[in-house]
């Protein structure tokens, strides 16, 4: 089939789009293995930037790891029962928590960074201990893993399938965990994934609320652009690199199959 | 939380009186105004493309324009310098190309590329889903009655996916005023309003200044995101 110019034009600059996003990811994917940047690729290439970063940053790494977790399970510990309430409750006081619940995605992250320190940065040892990053995640990633659950169970005739179970003697318990949660498993996932990468990647926060001892990942990266060589940033980008990609992977292969149902 | 601390009520007076602070707050909105109309336009056009053509090649090239959705600012600081930074890739070629270094990005057209860079995977996000949603036969229709591509353009693309672009523009707007990472690692001085906090509250450890300053932008964020959600319905902050 022959297109027309405009189709390639097109083509063209949507090329160049992708070239501009794709193409700063490439250079410092390959800074970080280039032995030595101000002389270039003839220098060589190298792994020992990747090395001394995984041998001397592994703290960040494995912190941010464990939040990204703890995140996890707090989201849906509190997130999916929430979203449920929600989906049955149609009330103003239904609505207006919603928007509540929305107002930490809103806010920028230096705001409720500041808000936290106001509020808890004195009590105790709190303050130094990675729970209260912990907490500002659970805050900023919260609303994102409501909204997902929200969605599905709103898309799906819910009332109807629970009230048929409970005609036929299922118990509140049985319906939940039988009918409510295996209903909105896609939403569970998207928003899992969601929340695990956002998680990984906060900085405005954490870098508010981290203490020497309790630096996350992006914090780390960013101190290693300030301090360290530009090969040091670079390989510190590709370990993060490493770790975000396969979740932004899973996060696309996920909103595509739920797109299609 | 404004309002404790010695300066009380005038820390808010302060944020939206004292000049140091307006400015930096006019060159934030004018930035994040600018970042949103270049994203628009980028996105739009590359979403519509994507949505509407079938070609080999398609699927990997939506993957590779939506893969840094959720690189954080820090990181996309850096990939601004791997561009226009003083060892960058823009700098090598101009000084091939006419023998001058373009080093652009520790200035404020460093911040406007990397928060473009920011915006457009989430924005054509969104417009790829409207476009995909908008009825074929209405173009179909236009072309048949004669419309020219720009005409179909102008009559039917935009106004059906206008909802969608003010959706996606008052999210790129609201995440441009509040982002603070891209502005963190390009540093040096770039005179935005969360670097201001961010300076307020460490290095004069003015807690009561930051405290408002960031009320006063919170509030810009959130009736920006509110304005889109009036829009667009519950699905965008979703996206955001």
């Amino acid at each position: 089939m022959r297109r027309p110019a405009l189709f390639w034009l097109l083509l063209a600059f949507t090329l160049c789009v992708a070239a501009f996003l794709v193409v700063p990811v490439g250079l410092s994917v390959l800074t970080g293995l280039t032995n030595n940047q101000f002389q270039g690729l003839s220098s060589g290439l190298t792994f020992k930037w990747v090395v001394k970063v995984w041998t001397d940053y592994q703290g960040p790494l494995w912190l941010s790891l464990g939040i990204a977790l703890a995140c996890l399970a707090c989201t849906l510990l509190l997130g999916v029962p929430a979203a449920y309430v929600l989906s049955r409750t149609q009330g103003r006081w239904a609505r207006a928590i919603e928007e509540l619940l929305m107002l930490p995605v809103a806010l920028p992250g230096l705001a409720t960074g500041l808000a936290l320190i106001l509020a808890y940065g004195a009590v105790g040892s709190f303050r130094t201990h990675w729970s209260f990053v912990l907490v500002g995640h659970v805050l900023f990633t919260l609303p994102f893993m409501v909204r997902a659950v929200l969605a599905v169970l709103l898309s799906v005739d819910m009332r109807q399938l629970e009230e048929g179970a409970r005609s036929l003697g299922a118990s509140f318990a049985q319906r939940f965990f039988g009918i409510v949660l295996p209903n909105c498993k896609p939403g569970i996932v998207a928003g899992a994934l969601m929340v695990l990468t956002l998680s990984i990647g906060e900085f405005n926060m954490s870098l508010l609320l981290h203490s020497p001892f309790t630096q996350t990942l992006p914090v780390g990266l960013a101190d290693a652009y300030a301090s360290l060589r530009i090969e040091v940033g670079s390989a510190y980008t590709i370990v993060f690199f490493l770790m975000i990609v396969p979740l932004l992977i899973a996060l696309q292969v996920a909103g595509g199959r739920s797109k299609t149902p | 939380m404004g309002a404790s601390g010695d300066l009380g009520w005038g820390a808010y007076a302060a944020a939206v009186t004292e000049p140091r602070y307006l400015r930096s707050m006019l060159s934030t909105v004018l930035l994040s105004a600018a970042v949103t109309a270049a994203t628009l336009v980028i996105s739009g056009v590359a979403g519509v493309f994507l949505a509407r053509q079938q070609f080999p090649g398609q699927r990997l090239l939506t993957a590779l324009l939506t893969l840094p959705l959720a690189f954080p600012g820090v990181v996309i600081g850096f990939m601004v310098i791997m561009l226009g930074g003083r060892q960058g890739l823009v700098p090598a070629v101009t000084e091939a190309l006419t023998g001058e270094r373009l080093v652009f990005a520790y200035s404020m057209a460093g911040l406007f590329i990397g928060y473009i860079y920011f915006s457009i995977p989430r924005t054509i996000l969104t417009v790829m889903a409207a476009a995909e949603k908008l009825d074929p036969q209405l173009l179909e229709a236009a072309r048949s009655l004669g419309a020219s591509p720009w005409q179909q353009l102008r009559d039917v693309l935009v106004p059906g996916l206008k909802p969608a672009l003010l959706a996606a523009g008052a999210i790129c707007f609201a995440t441009a005023m509040g982002a603070f990472g891209t502005a963190f690692t390009l540093a040096t001085k770039i005179d935005v309003l969360p670097m201001v906090i961010y300076t307020e509250f460490t290095l004069q450890a003015n807690l009561a200044m930051a405290a408002a300053l960031s009320f006063v932008l919170g509030g810009v964020t959130w009736a920006a995101l509110a304005f889109a959600r009036s829009l667009a319905g519950n699905s965008v902050v979703a996206a955001a």
